[in-house]
C-alpha cells in the first residue's frame, strides 16, 4: 500500500492536499449504547414473540397460495368468479400473488427484526490486509513467471514463437464461417417489394384483403394498403408485408404542391410506402386538416402535399411514392414498385444492382 | 488477522449445545471432504460495514434471483417458436387471430397457466427492479468515490453488468412477438442498417434474412435465456469475490479508518439482515405483480409489420436509447452514390459516448488526482463538488434523453405541441447538463462551507441571549468529538501548476477540479473556535447567570 501522506508517488505529483498540523486525530468508536432488548427482559420476550408470530404469518401466507393455486385458478375451479372469465384471471392472480408476498415477505421482516432486535449489535472491528502482494510474494511470482516462460524458450526460438501468434492470430477468423451462414447475403433484397416483384397488383385494403376502387376513397380519406396478392398463402409473407405496406389518401387536387407526386396518383389520390425512412416504424398516423403523416415511434412528420417530404423529425428522405393507376373496373392498381428502395436508409440503397 | 469482538455476555443453553453436537458431526463430514472448517474460519465472522446506501447492490442480486426464479418457470411453458398459428385461447377479441407460437404460448402463461400470469409479471416487474437497482448502486459507488483504486477494475465488472442487463432486458421483452416488442426489433433492424458498409450485412445475420424472418425470436430466447445469464452470474461472482478481497468501503467516522472494517460479522447479523432483505425484496416484488399489470401484451396483439400505435415505450431503462433517435434531426448525406444517415449514427455515437465516460471515470480522475493510494473511506459527495456534479450532469443528460423519448405522452398529457416539446428537449439537451452542473457544484462548495462552520462553532440552538453593553450572542452548543470527527476526517485536493512533471493539460485539469475548494478545518482553527466559544460562553454566563432558560420556560418551572 502507498502509504506516503499526500498520495504521490515518485513518478506521479498528487493533487492531495498535505493536512494542516497533521489532521485531526481519531476519537475512537464511540461508545456503545444498549438496546430496549438488551437490558429489559420484557423488552426481550416481546421481540422474541414479534419475530416467532412474523415467522408464523410467512407460513399463513404459503397456507393462502397454495390453497389459491388450486382453489382460484383462471380457468378451473374459481371460488371468487365464474371459470374462465377474466375476473377469474384477475382473482387468481391477486391472491395467489398475495398469498406468495405474505409467504415471503415475512420470513424477510422476521430476519431482519430479529437480528435487529435480539443479535448483538456492537460493532466489530476487522484490520485491512494491503491488496497487493508482499515484496516477497511479489519476488517469488515473478521468479516463476520468467522461469517458467524461460521452460518453454519462448524468448530462443522466433521461428516457433511467430509460427504460434500465426496460428492464434488465423484462428478466430474461422469464427466468420459459422457466422456467415447466420443469414443470406443481402443481395438486392432491400431495394424491391412485392409490388414490384408482381406488377399490376389491386391495391386492397389491410385488414380485409379487398381490393379498393377510386370512388371508394373519399376526400381526406386515408387506407392501409397490402398487395391484393400478398396473403397468408404467400412465402415470406410478413417480411414481404414488411416491405410492401402501404397508405393511400385523396387530397383535393389542387393542395397539391409537387407536380411529380401528384402525376404519380390518380384524381388527387396518391400511395406512399407506409415504412418509415428513419428506422422503419410503421407511419400509422395521418392528420386530416394538414395533410401530415406521423411516425409515432419518433415523431418524423411527412407532407402528403409535396410528395411525402419531411417537414419535421429524424427522418431524411421522403416516404416512397407508390404510382398508381384505375384498371378496367375501377379498382387502383400498382403498375409497379416504389419510386425508390422503402424504410430505414441504409449504405448502397442508391446502388441497386 | 486481527479482528476486536465484543464479548458476548450471553451463556450457552441446553438448546444451544444441542445444535451444536450437530453440526459438529455435519461439520466434521464436510470438512473432510471440501475443507469446509477453513472456508468458515475464513469467511462466518467477516466483518461487513452497514449504511442504508450499501443494499442497492444486494437489492440488484436479489432481483436477479427472483428473474432466475421466475424465469426458469417461464421456460417450462414459453414456446420460442416463429411459426403460425391460429389463436384459439380463452381471450376473445383474438380468437382466430394469425400468431406466432412464442405469441400463443405467451398467451398461454398469462390466462391458462395457473400461477403463469404472476411468475409472468414477476419476472418483469424484478426485470424493472434489477435495473432500478443496478443504477442506483452504481450511482452511490460513483458519487461516493467507492470506484477508486484499489476498486477500479470492479467498476468496470459493474458498468458491463449495467449494459448486460439492458441487454437482457431488451432480448427478454422481445420474446413474446407483440405489436410493441416486435417494433422494438424493426428499431435495432432499422439502426444496424444504418452503419455503413456493414450494416444490411449485420441486420441479415441477425434476422436470418430480411426483418423480421422466423429466426429472431428463437436466437433471442438462447441470448436471453443462456448466454447473457451465464454472463450476468460469471461477473456477479467475480464482482462478489473482489468485494471479499477488497473488503467493503465504510464511511468515515469514529473509529473508522482507511486501514481497517468496522461493522457486522457475516454470521449472525450480517447474514441474518442480507438473507432476511432478500425475502423482502421478493415479497415486495411479488406484492407489486399480483396487484399490477405489466406489459398486457394481449392488448397490443400479435407482431404485424404495418400497425403500430402511438406511445410506444420501451421498459425504462432503454428509453434513453430511444431519446436521441426521437430528438436528432433528419441529417444524412449522400457521398458518391452511399449514404450516411447521421440522423442514426450521431444517436448511437452519443449512447456510445454516455457510456464510456461513466466506464472510465475511475482512469479519469486517477490521472487527474495523480492519487495512488487505497481508498477504503467513502467520501461524502459533497467533499467532491466536481465529481458529484458531473454525476448529476450525467444524470440529467440520461433523464433528458428517457424522457425524449417519452415526449408524445407528455404532449398529450400537458396539451403541448409536440414539435415544441422536441425543441425543448433538443435546446435541454446541451443547456441542463451545464445547469445542473453548476447549481450541484455551487450547492456541495455551500454544504462545505457550512460543515466546516458546523465543525467550528457547532450546532446554533436559536437561543440569543443580550449582554449588558448591548451585544446579541446566539448560544451554540458545541459538538461531541465523535460527531465532530466526520466533519474534520476528509481529504483535501488542490489544483496543481504545470511543470515540475506535471503538463499542462493536468494542470488544467487539476484547476478545473479543484480551483474552488473549501479547505477543511485545521487542529489550529479549531483551538482558536473553542478558545473563542469560551471567551464567548463566559460572557454569555454573565448575562444569564449560567441559566440558559428562556423566561417562558423558567415560569413553567
Amino acid at each position: 500500500m502507498n502509504t506516503n501522506t499526500d498520495g504521490s508517488s515518485p513518478s506521479r505529483v498528487s493533487t492531495l492536499a498535505p493536512k494542516e498540523g497533521g489532521g485531526f486525530p481519531n476519537p475512537g468508536l464511540p461508545p456503545h449504547s444498549p438496546r430496549q432488548a438488551d437490558i429489559s427482559e420484557p423488552a426481550e420476550k416481546r421481540a422474541e414473540r414479534l419475530v416467532a408470530f412474523l415467522f408464523l404469518l410467512s407460513v399463513a401466507g404459503t397456507v393462502v397460495f397454495i390453497a389459491a393455486y388450486f382453489l382460484v385458478t383462471p380457468l378451473d375451479t374459481n371460488i371468487f368468479a365464474e371459470e374462465g372469465t377474466p375476473r377469474a384471471l384477475w382473482w387468481s392472480n391477486l391472491v395467489t400473488g398475495l398469498g406468495l408476498a405474505i409467504a415471503v415477505f415475512f420470513i424477510g421482516a422476521a430476519a431482519v427484526h430479529w437480528a435487529k432486535t435480539l443479535m448483538p449489535d456492537q460493532e466489530w472491528v476487522e484490520e485491512r490486509h494491503d491488496i497487493r502482494g508482499s515484496d516477497e510474494t511479489r519476488k517469488i511470482a515473478a521468479e516463476m513467471i520468467t522461469g517458467g516462460l524461460a521452460e518453454t524458450g519462448i524468448g530462443r526460438r522466433p521461428v516457433m514463437v511467430t509460427a504460434m501468434v500465426a496460428a492464434l492470430a488465423a484462428l478466430p477468423i474461422a469464427v466468420l464461417a459459422p457466422l456467415s451462414t447466420l443469414g443470406p447475403l443481402p443481395g438486392n433484397k432491400l431495394h424491391h417489394t412485392f409490388w414490384g416483384h408482381n406488377p399490376g397488383q389491386r391495391l386492397a385494403r389491410d385488414h380485409d384483403g379487398t381490393p379498393i376502387k377510386l370512388s371508394d376513397v373519399a376526400m381526406n380519406s386515408i387506407f392501409h394498403v397490402m398487395p391484393e396478392g400478398l396473403t397468408h398463402e404467400t412465402p415470406h409473407h410478413l417480411e414481404e408485408r414488411a416491405k410492401a405496406a402501404a397508405v393511400i389518401v385523396r387530397i383535393d387536387p389542387r393542395l397539391g404542391q409537387n407536380e411529380e407526386s401528384m402525376s404519380m396518383g390518380v384524381q388527387g389520390v396518391l400511395a406512399f410506402s407506409k415504412i418509415c425512412t428513419h428506422v422503419g416504424c410503421p407511419v400509422a398516423l395521418y392528420e386530416q386538416q394538414t395533410h401530415h403523416m406521423l411516425c409515432p415511434c419518433h415523431q418524423s412528420t411527412f407532407d402528403v402535399t409535396d410528395g411525402a417530404k419531411v417537414i419535421f423529425g429524424p427522418a431524411h428522405r421522403p416516404l416512397p411514392q407508390l404510382p398508381i393507376e384505375v384498371d378496367a373496373e375501377g379498382y387502383l392498381v400498382a403498375p409497379g414498385d416504389f419510386t425508390e428502395p422503402i424504410g430505414p436508409s441504409f449504405w448502397n440503397i442508391h446502388k441497386d444492382k | 488477522m486481527t479482528t476486536t469482538t465484543p464479548s458476548s455476555g450471553k451463556q450457552s443453553s441446553d438448546g444451544d449445545s444441542r445444535l451444536l453436537k450437530l453440526g459438529a458431526v455435519g461439520g466434521d463430514f464436510l470438512d473432510q471432504r471440501l475443507s469446509g472448517a477453513g472456508f468458515v474460519k475464513f469467511f462466518a465472522r467477516k466483518v461487513f460495514p452497514d449504511h442504508w446506501s450499501f443494499m442497492f447492490g444486494e437489492m440488484a442480486l436479489y432481483s436477479f434471483v427472483i428473474l432466475l426464479i421466475s424465469g426458469t418457470f417461464l421456460t417450462m411453458f414459453f414456446d420460442p417458436s416463429m411459426e403460425e398459428v391460429v389463436y384459439n385461447g380463452p381471450y376473445t377479441a383474438l380468437q382466430g387471430a394469425t400468431v406466432s407460437r412464442a405469441f400463443e404460448s405467451t398467451m398461454e402463461i398469462a390466462f391458462e397457466v395457473k400461477g403463469g400470469l404472476l411468475f409472468r409479471q414477476m419476472h418483469h416487474w424484478a426485470a424493472l427492479v434489477f435495473m432500478v437497482a443496478i443504477f442506483v448502486h452504481m450511482f452511490r459507488v460513483f458519487f461516493t468515490g467507492a470506484f477508486r483504486k484499489p476498486r477500479e477494475l470492479n467498476w468496470l465488472i459493474g458498468f458491463s453488468l449495467m449494459v448486460l442487463g439492458m441487454v437482457a432486458g431488451f432480448s427478454g421483452y422481445s420474446l413474446p412477438d407483440d405489436v410493441l416488442s416486435g417494433n422494438g426489433l424493426r428499431v435495432v433492424d432499422g439502426l444496424m442498417k444504418s452503419i455503413p458498409i456493414v450494416g444490411t450485412y449485420l441486420s441479415m445475420l441477425l434476422f436470418g434474412g430480411e426483418f423480421p424472418g422466423t429466426d429472431i425470436i428463437p436466437r433471442l430466447f438462447t441470448i436471453h435465456i443462456l448466454l447473457v445469464p451465464a454472463a450476468i452470474l460469471g461477473l456477479i461472482a467475480i464482482h462478489l469475490v473482489l468485494v471479499v478481497v477488497h473488503k467493503h468501503t465504510q464511511y468515515a467516522g469514529p473509529g473508522r479508518t482507511n486501514r481497517n472494517v468496522v461493522g457486522h460479522p457475516v454470521l449472525p447479523v450480517f447474514g441474518a439482515k442480507a438473507g432476511g432483505f432478500f425475502f423482502l425484496v421478493f415479497g415486495i416484488i411479488t406484492f407489486i405483480s399480483a396487484t399490477t399489470s405489466i406489459n398486457a401484451m394481449w392488448i397490443y396483439g400479435p407482431y404485424d409489420p404495418s400497425p403500430v400505435s402511438a406511445g410506444s415505450q420501451p421498459d425504462w431503462y432503454m428509453l434513453w436509447t430511444d431519446g436521441g433517435l426521437r430528438l436528432i434531426p433528419g441529417w444524412e448525406f449522400t457521398i458518391f452514390g452511399y449514404v450516411i444517415s447521421l440522423n442514426m449514427l450521431i444517436p448511437m455515437a452519443i449512447y456510445g459516448g454516455l457510456l464510456a465516460v461513466l466506464a472510465l471515470w475511475p482512469f479519469i480522475e486517477s490521472w487527474v488526482t495523480g492519487d495512488e493510494r487505497e481508498h477504503h473511506l467513502a467520501d461524502k459527495p459533497y467533499n467532491a463538488p466536481v465529481r458529484t456534479a458531473f454525476g448529476v450532469a450525467w444524470i440529467v443528460t440520461y433523464l433528458i434523453l428517457a424522457l425524449a423519448a417519452t415526449n408524445d405522452l407528455i404532449a398529450i398529457a400537458l396539451q403541448l405541441s409536440i414539435n415544441d416539446l422536441t425543441w425543448l428537449f433538443r435546446i435541454a439537451f446541451f443547456v441542463a447538463p451545464v445547469l445542473a452542473f453548476y447549481i450541484t457544484k455551487r450547492l456541495c462548495l455551500s454544504m462545505q462551507r457550512h460543515k466546516r462552520d458546523l465543525a467550528l462553532h457547532g450546532r446554533e440552538t436559536s437561543r440569543i441571549v443580550r449582554t449588558g453593553s448591548g451585544d446579541m450572542i446566539e448560544i451554540h452548543e458545541p459538538l461531541s468529538e465523535y460527531e465532530r470527527w466526520e466533519l474534520v476526517a476528509h481529504d483535501d485536493y488542490r489544483p496543481l501548476k504545470a511543470g515540475k512533471g506535471v503538463s499542462s493539460l493536468r494542470a488544467k485539469a487539476t484547476s478545473f477540479f479543484f480551483k474552488d475548494r473549501i479547505e477543511p478545518v485545521t487542529p489550529a482553527e479549531l483551538r482558536e473556535a473553542l478558545e473563542h466559544a469560551g471567551h464567548e460562553k463566559h460572557v454569555v454566563d454573565e448575562a444569564t447567570g449560567g441559566d440558559y432558560r428562556t423566561p417562558a420556560e423558567k415560569a413553567v418551572h
